[in-house]
């Protein structure tokens, strides 16, 4: 009988400590080097994954009844720095978008040069990584066009975002995609929305739309677009502004 | 749940005269049903956890497929009141309610916070989207493999067939089941080794249409996945339905773990632990019984 008593006790105290370790071990293996890395490689197997499945097919587009009364803006909403406030005043008459690093034609494209390029609208969702959607009417270039015109050279494997807007850490916003993105119809460098000029909170004068992925790829305000075979070297180093703040790189989940 | 006798005959160091009653340990568990179900413990555990992080970053739920703001059927938020003290207010349909300490404002490091559910209800506790993700996505993929592994040995050992999927002699007694429950008055001896009837609606529920469900509403969430699943996403009314639905689920899963747990302790802690953690599972039978054996 002791002996029963005495496992019954070791059986419920092992219970509560697993119980404990569980959940005060989760906050302190959050905090280590290795931990993150072990439970980010899931996103990896995810992307892999979600890539078979998947392949090309095309984001749901909705009808003109579907779309939100108001295009939620997040992040930053109006880009602080002289020379975007220069631009905006002028109703970015002065802009040009760069594209340029691993490509046979460095473009400098200007919002008339972008425009008289064949256009694309869709009516997509938007997915924020907070768990909102909002659906709007995105008119714009697809970036694939853009990119046949610079011609990506052999070593380029991905297409880097560079952005007006600063973060609170003063760092300038970035976003980077794979080929297989990069390349999708759907991925789009906007100048609309909701058949209106885009409005500088959604991201003007030209923003990123990639409708299979969250919000934070969508770079908004974007200065240029760089054709990289690594971004290992660019900022915090792993592909864009919030990735480097512990988001993950791939975010179609 | 394998009730293979063990040792057919071992007499409880307290048969004695007055009560003829012979204690036997039967092998219940099997080994890989053992190891799978604690697998599936700590999955839920981290994903109920994580999930919550998850659901603070915008603590509204929706139906359809965007977000209409102004028309959350459940939101946790917070007011401040005259005075300038935060109040938690959780906002169900048109109904309003305090919910202060609990949801919507909760004390983080003796401080009110404005936080959908409670730190300590959330991995990792304090507000961190990104981490709440990485776990969540991690133990999601372990959820999975485990449960795929689970229906193929339940399937192929006829676990699923013999011991979950009710017989007809269980359906007719269906009636004297509830009885039996609503009166906390549970099998005992022989009978307590086969799940009973809710036992085994219970668990079927909760493995196929839960389980199944969590995960299905869990991908129509996923925008890349939306591009091939977009029946689903339209079945259940949108992307944002789908994500209240797979809130309800894991809300099914709390309740049914609640109830889990009062079983486990009404119908003999030791017992029941015992069963899940060596396989051993103990009951009491009449004497008499043995030698029908």
């Amino acid at each position: 009988m002791k002996l029963i008593n005495k496992r019954r006790r070791f059986l419920r105290d092992a219970l509560a400590l697993t119980g404990a370790v569980a959940l005060g071990g989760c906050d302190k293996l959050s905090e280590t080097q290795w931990a993150p890395k072990v439970l980010g490689s899931a996103t990896g197997l995810s992307h892999a994954t979600q890539r078979v499945l998947s392949r090309d097919a095309m984001a749901r587009e909705y009808s003109e009844a579907d779309i939100s009364p108001v295009f939620r803006p997040n992040g930053s909403t109006h880009p602080q720095s002289a020379e975007y406030r220069a631009l905006a005043a002028d109703g970015f008459r002065d802009y040009r978008l760069g594209v340029g690093g691993l490509v046979a034609h460095p473009l400098s494209l200007s919002l008339d040069n972008l425009r008289a390029l064949p256009n694309r609208t869709q009516i997509t969702r938007h997915d924020c990584v907070e768990g909102w959607s909002v659906i709007g009417k995105w008119t714009g270039v697809q970036l694939s066009r853009v990119l046949k015109m610079a011609q990506p050279t052999k070593l380029a494997r991905y297409v880097v975002f560079r952005c007006y807007d600063q973060m609170d850490d003063d760092s300038e916003y970035y976003e980077s995609l794979g080929f297989d993105d990069a390349y999708h119809p759907q991925t789009l460098l906007a100048w609309a929305l909701n058949g209106s000029t885009l409005p500088i909170p959604n991201g003007a004068p030209l923003r990123l739309r990639v409708p299979r992925q969250l919000g934070y790829k969508m770079a908004k305000y974007l200065r240029r677009i760089d054709l990289v075979d690594s971004f290992k070297h660019i900022e915090g180093g792993r592909g864009g502004y919030w990735e480097d703040q512990g988001y993950q790189w791939y975010a179609g989940i | 749940m394998a009730s293979i006798p063990e040792d057919a005959t071992s007499p409880s160091p307290v048969a004695t005269p007055p009560a003829p009653t012979v204690r036997r340990v039967v092998y219940r568990h099997t080994l890989p049903l053992r190891i799978m179900h604690w697998i599936n413990a700590i999955c839920l555990l981290i994903l109920l956890g994580s999930g919550l992080q998850i659901f603070n970053a915008h603590p509204a739920l929706y139906w359809g497929h965007a977000s209409h703001f102004d028309h959350p059927w459940l939101s946790l938020g917070a007011t401040r009141t005259g005075d300038g003290r935060l109040r938690g207010v959780a906002q169900l349909g048109s109904h309003r309610f305090d919910t202060t300490g609990w949801f919507g404002v909760s004390k983080m490091h003796g401080q009110p916070t404005v936080r959908g559910f409670p730190a300590w209800a959330t991995i990792p506790g304090p507000q961190w989207l990104a981490m709440g993700r990485a776990w969540h996505f991690f133990f999601a993929w372990i959820f999975v493999l485990n449960g795929v592994c689970f229906f193929t040995y339940a399937l192929w050992t006829r676990h699923l067939t013999r011991d979950l999927v009710p017989t007809r002699h269980d359906w007719r007694g269906i009636g004297r089941s509830i009885i039996e429950h609503a009166l906390l008055r549970h099998p005992k001896g022989e009978a307590a080794l086969r799940y009973n009837v809710l036992q085994r609606l219970a668990y079927l529920a909760v493995i196929f249409l839960f389980g199944g469900g969590v995960v299905l509403m869990g991908l129509a969430m996923s925008p890349r996945m939306d591009s091939v699943l977009g029946w689903l996403v339209d079945a259940v009314g949108g992307r944002q339905s789908a994500r209240s639905i797979h809130f309800l689920f894991a809300m099914g899963f709390i309740a049914f773990f609640l109830i889990h747990i009062f079983e486990v302790v009404v119908t003999g802690v030791g017992n029941n632990l015992r069963s899940i953690i060596t396989g051993r599972y103990a009951i009491e039978s009449e004497a008499r019984d043995e030698t029908h054996q």
